[in-house]
């Protein structure tokens, strides 16, 4: 279970809702045995070399100085967000092949510069996607 | 020894520490003695080359090995060597 306040719900909402391109960041916490809670997000920047409405990408760097910032706050890297602009909230094949074990990545779908729907996701031992429940 | 911080994804196969130390001159004998302690990593830090792959980033300090001397890059005694695994993802080629 992924529990996430509305407050940090709306945060994340309206940092992708009114952009045609992927959005992405991080999301910060505590796990408890896999049940999770979400204290802090931040904003990424998208590097993707690709179609940015269709495709992110994080720059390295940028990943590692975000670990170092769950080292430095005590807090736990717990996974990625991102959105899907026209398209529902579910991974795409793409997604599952870059996909790391352990995060939580949740999928944020924006119909026409709206929020649609969010939903998280984690890969199971066999490299599927499995849906995480979000709760607030 | 160089100390190696493991990115969270990557924790579960180090029992759960993120900073390990590692003997090596250079990364790629850095990862060798990295994987002979935690073989679980392997898989992730070593393909069927004996390479690392292209999703997984190394940085010695904030500098990324492609832009020094690739799996070469020289290590020091307090040297601060990151994994960093590749992020990214896109949504499907078709519109709903």
């Amino acid at each position: 279970m992924l529990r996430i306040n509305s407050a940090l719900l709306e945060e994340i909402i309206a940092n992708v809702e009114h952009f045609s391109d992927e959005c992405c960041g991080f999301l910060f916490g505590h796990d408890m045995y896999g049940d999770r809670t979400l204290t802090k997000t931040m904003v990424a920047k998208n590097v993707t070399q690709g179609e940015r409405h269709r495709e992110f990408e994080i720059a390295p760097l940028d990943y590692l100085k975000a670990e170092r910032f769950a080292e430095q706050n005590n807090l736990a890297l717990v996974g990625i967000y991102h959105s899907h602009p026209n398209c529902p909230a579910i991974p795409s094949e793409r997604d599952r092949l870059c996909a790391q074990p352990y995060l939580s990545y949740i999928i944020v779908s924006v119909m026409n510069n709206k929020f649609a729907d969010i939903r998280s996701w984690r890969l199971n031992a066999d490299f599927q996607f499995e849906e995480e429940k979000i709760n607030n | 020894m160089a100390t190696v911080f493991i990115p969270t994804p990557l924790r579960k196969f180090t029992n759960n520490t993120a900073k390990v130390e590692a003997e090596g001159n250079n990364v790629s004998e850095v990862v060798k003695a990295l994987t002979n302690s935690y073989p679980e990593l392997k898989r992730h830090l070593v393909n069927a080359d004996g390479r690392i792959p292209s999703f997984i980033n190394i940085f010695v300090g904030d500098d990324d090995i492609r832009s020094l001397q690739q799996e070469q890059t020289p290590v020091k005694e307090n040297s601060q060597i990151s994994i960093v695994p590749a992020i990214a993802g896109g949504k499907p080629v078709s519109k709903l």
